[in-house]
């Protein structure tokens, strides 16, 4: 909502400055968006009558003008603007005069023809973009006059933004009703006297959605004038609201809007034919709207119609065949209350939204009607002249918004607030802003809430009024009083918090991608036909609901490879949405491993990364919670299938690692190996418990063996195969080298172990200790054909 | 014996001049040795007779030990010029940088959204989760927002069919919370959020934390008091707050709350007192208990703290962006 600062104290004489002004608006909940100055940016530029036109040349399109200007001594300019008329009058930047963009006007020479200054269109003066013509001024407009002066520009546009439940407020009586409240004044608007119909014209109206339309008030007004220019107050108050100028008549109803806040419509009397219909659209009833767009209804859309069909979407917008145009002379006006659930969502239904939809949808005053009706003859007749005839009403007292009463506990406002707030402010307030209180015992009110607000049904809507006008800096902060208690911790958060601790300093960063992806990427990663589209994306790039957070963590790896970062280690923790609706949602971690091993430093070679680091940092993950994992050779579309290995804790697959596959790092223009790994966190968000197992204090024995076995041998079954042989005195194991080339048979490798014993209750001697390789060595060669390396 | 004396002497002269261990070694060994000079005087003293032999017998003991008193001094201070030197060998460029692994970091939003947790449940709120898709019911209806609302055109939503969406708040917890718990409720839900909406100023996903607090007695007075408290422990300064009326159909009273910044007023987060409605909707009685419940951006609060001027870097995850963190 958009108005001027003279406008308002038009309305309501506030004893304050402007700035204590908007900033009770915004403090008492309609809140001051922006505050522009009016004043132009330009200078010297008068009003002009055109007396006198003449072509510079035969073939010119460019018109000598022939001004006066106020002075004795006529002023002659060349002028481009194919709309100038003679005896209009315009704007004239005089010789010395400056346009916005420090455009300084000269007396220049056009094919031998003086030019004493420049006609200006709207845009030229930075008053509206419209630069089709020239900025037209009103017959009242007198020549030689300041044009900054006339246009009122000493002002201040002020611009609102409303909640939706303040749609009292999208007119200027109700924003004036606030004001002075807020300045404990009092306020009644300007009283409307009916004017007396001088024709006994009407139309008749049938209201056959009484619910959707409780009240309709229709007038026709005969021999209107529509080259009639409306009061430049008028004019600017609209330009300045944002709201175009049409032609006189459609001036004048949107100006009644934006005082009173009715939306009303004016149609052209003799497109109309019979009886006004307001009724619900019949299932793909064809309406033609003002903005030149046909549309197809349906049956929920309320609409005006004639007897031959639709002839506007009632409350949201007229239609083009009986809209009032230039050449009208006959005029039906309309002045209606529709209920907002009749209205509600059906412009955005259709792609719309309008400055009557936007009223009708928050709630229009339904006693608005006959008076707005009033005041906007009153304009018309004033400044269109015309015979006005009667106002038909049709109002359904059954469907028309009751009268509301509310009761209000002062106890209940004070205790919901926190506040002191006495009874009698309580009531003082309230009353100020329309209310009708009645007290019934000490302390509670029987209120009853006036026409225009709709916000209000409870007893909390009320305390909400109490609260927002006495302030709500009245009410001070305290301590809200929680039992204490304590509640079972999370450990899902914990063993969370501790995974990503542990990946930081294993120097990963974390990153958030977005939860629509690209199915470009997806497709690459997650080959299941079930996935989730969103009906309405932002862009195709991000439509789809990921299934993985590899796609996300590659294009970030791309985005910084892309500026030249070496070293990338990145993981993500946040849901992945499966199955067909995306409705399974499941906790993810997964991280992304790529180019050197280190930042390039002193004194540590460049290597890059492996399956083994990333493996490694999996493992580190697993490493203190409640579940042990194995590792185990497996395929997956977008990995490397001789370096993918999936995480089974027991039976339970919890996740995958491995090398991206080499035709992907192609895809992506990627130079190196890139390593990725996924685990489910419920799968494996669970704290282990620990429990501590004693020291042995007698000494171990350490052997280290090297065997030959087959190059294609897993070196996790030697491992299982060692543990199973040499019962609980092995302590630890360790697989500390891998060996292959020189002194071993090409498709062998050699593995070194370190073995070490100890016994909990006695010292192990080298014996036993031997005994226990030899039987190690003897296992081996039975399962695996393990030889020792000498 | 005058020649023990001038042997003593010699000695202690050879001892001075031994420069390094091996050398004073060898010192030791040609007086004290097998066959050093004094142990040979001592094997000499079976020629001398029994009434000279104690007192020369002493008299070689004595140098011995003189001797060997010397050697063992001189050895000390040849062991401190030693170490000395080998301290003074170890010297290092203590200024290169050291070595290893650096360190990684979490995302500022995850930052944010841990500090924010972490007051909250140093007071006894909990941390509660809920569903990212969402049906029209969690999302709008049960929180008052029906389905013509205008309000609902204030959440420009992303649909994945007729009922359901990628949920445009974290209130939707509000209520699944609400259904399975009794009064005293304090819990607070983080989260992503959806809006279809993508510009300078709007990412489509973002992060928000929920706040709710219902109990017998809470009072706007509270709500104020909370998160007072909580703005200026989050921004960890005595920051100007206010609280100004606005319009939430789950909350009445509701409020803006804006903190002073640099160049005027910043609005931070909305609020306000849970509306009947929505008590009602989840089986509460709103006439015995009341609620405070309060929803931020965590883009907008880390925005804020950290003087981050671009929404959207947050989700290029930039390696420069990331590494200030």
């Amino acid at each position: 909502m958009k108005f001027t600062e003279s406008w308002l104290r038009e309305l309501v004489d506030v004893p304050v400055s402007f700035e204590e002004l908007t900033g009770q608006l915004t403090m008492a909940g309609l809140e001051v968006e922006s505050v522009t100055s009016c004043l132009p940016e330009f200078s010297d530029v008068i009003i002009a009558r055109v007396e006198n036109i003449e072509p510079l040349t035969d073939s010119s399109t460019l018109k000598v003008c022939v001004l006066d200007a106020g002075s004795v001594a006529k002023l002659t300019v060349v002028c481009g603007a194919p709309d100038v008329k003679v005896g209009h009058c315009y704007p004239l930047a005089r010789p010395g005069a400056t346009l916005p963009g420090n455009r300084s006007i000269q007396i220049t020479t056009i094919q031998g023809r003086v030019s004493e200054g420049m006609l200006c269109s709207g845009r030229e003066l930075g008053l509206s973009e419209d630069d089709s013509g020239l900025f037209e001024l009103p017959q009242d407009a007198s020549p030689g006059s300041s044009l900054a002066e006339y246009l009122m520009l000493n002002d201040v546009l002020v611009e609102i933004s409303l909640t939706p439940n303040r749609g009292d407020c999208l007119g200027m009586t109700g924003l004036a009703r606030e004001v002075a409240v807020l300045n404990n004044l009092d306020y009644s608007p300007a009283k409307i006297i009916p004017v007396s119909n001088t024709i006994a014209d009407s139309r008749p109206i049938r209201i056959d959605a009484s619910n959707a339309c409780p009240r309709y008030c229709g007038r026709i007004i005969r021999g209107i004038d529509m080259n009639a220019c409306v009061p430049v107050m008028i004019s600017e108050r609209l330009r300045r609201a944002g709201i175009r100028s049409i032609n006189p008549v459609v001036d004048l109803t949107n100006y009644v809007m934006l005082q009173t806040g009715q939306p009303m419509h004016a149609f052209d009397n003799d497109a109309l034919q019979g009886v006004l219909h307001i009724r619900q659209a019949r299932q793909d009833e064809p309406v033609v709207l003002l903005d030149g767009s046909k549309r197809n209804l349906t049956e929920n859309t309320l609409v005006i119609a004639d007897d031959s069909g639709a002839v506007a979407m009632a409350g949201i917008m007229g239609g083009q065949l009986s809209a009032v145009n230039n050449s009208s002379t006959t005029i039906f006006l309309e002045s209606a209350y529709f209920d907002p659930q009749a209205i509600m969502g059906r412009a955005r239904q259709y792609g719309l939204h309008t400055e009557a939809s936007h009223r009708f949808e928050r709630g229009v005053d339904p006693d608005m009607a006959a008076v707005a009706m009033e005041r906007l003859t009153q304009l018309i007749l004033s400044t269109c002249k015309g015979e006005p005839g009667p106002v038909t009403e049709v109002s359904n007292t059954d469907t028309l918004p009751p009268i509301k009463t509310v009761q209000l506990r002062a106890d209940r406002v004070r205790k919901l607030l926190g506040s002191q707030i006495s009874d009698q402010r309580i009531s003082l307030l309230l009353d100020k802003l329309g209310f009708g209180l009645t007290q019934t015992t000490t302390g509670i009110w029987q209120v009853q809430v006036p026409s225009y607000r709709f916000d209000i049904s409870l007893e909390v809507d009320l305390i909400e009024e109490v609260a927002r006008i006495d302030g709500y800096k009245n009410i001070f902060g305290t301590a809200p009083a929680l039992k204490m208690r304590m509640s079972t911790p999370d450990y899902s958060r914990q063993v969370i918090q501790d995974i990503s601790a542990k990946l930081v300093a294993r120097g990963y960063r974390e990153s958030i991608s977005y939860s629509f992806i690209d199915p470009e990427i997806q497709k690459y990663f997650v080959t299941t036909a079930d996935k989730a589209t969103l009906l309405n994306p932002i862009s195709i790039e991000m439509s789809e609901l990921r299934q993985s957070l590899w796609p996300g963590l590659i294009q970030a790896l791309l985005y910084n490879v892309n500026r030249q970062q070496t070293t990338v280690r990145l993981f993500e923790m946040g849901k992945v949405y499966l199955g067909k609706e995306g409705t399974d949602e499941v906790r993810m971690i997964g991280g992304i491993i790529y180019g050197n091993k280190h930042n390039k430093q002193w004194g540590i070679l460049d290597t890059s990364v492996d399956l083994y680091d990333i493996k490694s940092d999996v493992e580190t993950i697993i490493d203190g919670l409640s579940l042990e994992v194995t590792f185990s050779k497996s395929s997956d579309s977008a990995l490397h299938p001789g370096q993918t290995a999936e995480v089974f804790s027991g039976k339970t697959r919890v996740g995958v690692l491995g090398m991206l596959h080499p035709a992907l790092i192609k895809q992506f223009s990627l130079n190196q190996s890139v390593y990725l790994f996924q685990l489910e966190l419920d799968k494996i968000s669970s704290i282990k418990t620990l429990k501590f197992s004693k020291i042995s204090k007698y000494p171990s024995i350490r052997r280290d063996i090297s065997i030959v076995v087959d190059e294609a041998l897993e070196s996790s079954s030697i491992l299982n195969v060692v543990k199973t042989a040499s019962s609980e005195v092995l302590v630890n194991l360790e697989l500390f080298d891998v060996y292959r080339g020189k002194g071993i048979d090409l498709g062998k490798k050699s593995l070194a172990l370190g073995l070490t014993f100890q016994r909990s209750s006695s010292t192990l001697t080298d014996g036993e200790a031997d005994e226990v390789v030899g039987n190690i060595l003897q296992s081996l060669h039975k399962h695996f054909g393990a030889i020792l390396r000498e | 014996m005058k020649e023990i004396s001038q042997l003593i002497v010699q000695a202690s002269s050879d001892i001075a001049s031994a420069d390094n261990i091996a050398a004073l070694d060898q010192v030791r060994v040609s007086y004290l040795g097998k066959k050093g000079l004094l142990t040979t005087r001592l094997k000499e003293l079976g020629n001398l007779s029994p009434e000279e032999r104690p007192a020369a017998g002493q008299l070689i003991n004595d140098a011995k030990l003189k001797v060997q008193d010397l050697i063992s001094a001189r050895l000390l201070a040849l062991e401190v010029i030693q170490s000395e030197a080998a301290l003074k060998s170890g010297e290092i460029d203590i200024t290169l940088p050291g070595r290893g692994q650096q360190q990684g970091g979490i995302h500022p939003l995850t930052r944010t959204l841990r500090e924010i947790e972490d007051l909250f449940t140093r007071i006894g709120f909990e941390v509660a989760d809920g569903p990212e898709i969402e049906d029209n019911y969690h999302n709008f209806e049960a929180l008052n927002i029906p389905e013509t609302h205008p309000a609902r055109a204030m959440h420009d939503t992303f649909y994945l069919g007729k009922d359901l969406l990628l949920r445009t708040h974290t209130s939707n917890v509000q209520i699944r919370y609400m259904k399975q718990h009794k009064p005293p409720i304090a819990i607070i839900a983080p989260g992503r959020v959806f809006r279809c909406d993508s510009d300078m100023t709007h990412t489509p996903m973002f992060h928000q934390v929920e706040g709710l607090l219902i109990d017998e007695g809470v009072a706007f007075s509270d709500l104020k008091g909370l998160l007072e408290d909580f703005l200026r422990n989050f921004f960890n300064k005595d920051l100007q707050v206010r609280f100004r009326p606005s319009y939430f159909p789950f909350t009445e009273p509701s409020a803006e709350v804006d903190i002073m910044g640099k160049n005027g007023w910043l609005e931070v987060l909305g609020c306000g007192m849970v509306h009947p409605n929505v008590l009602k909707n989840t089986g509460i009685d709103s006439e015995r208990y009341t609620g405070l419940a309060f929803g931020m951006g965590v883009e907008r609060l880390t925005m804020l703290k950290y003087e981050i001027d671009d929404l959207r870097l947050f989700f290029e995850n930039d390696l420069r962006f990331l590494n200030q963190f």
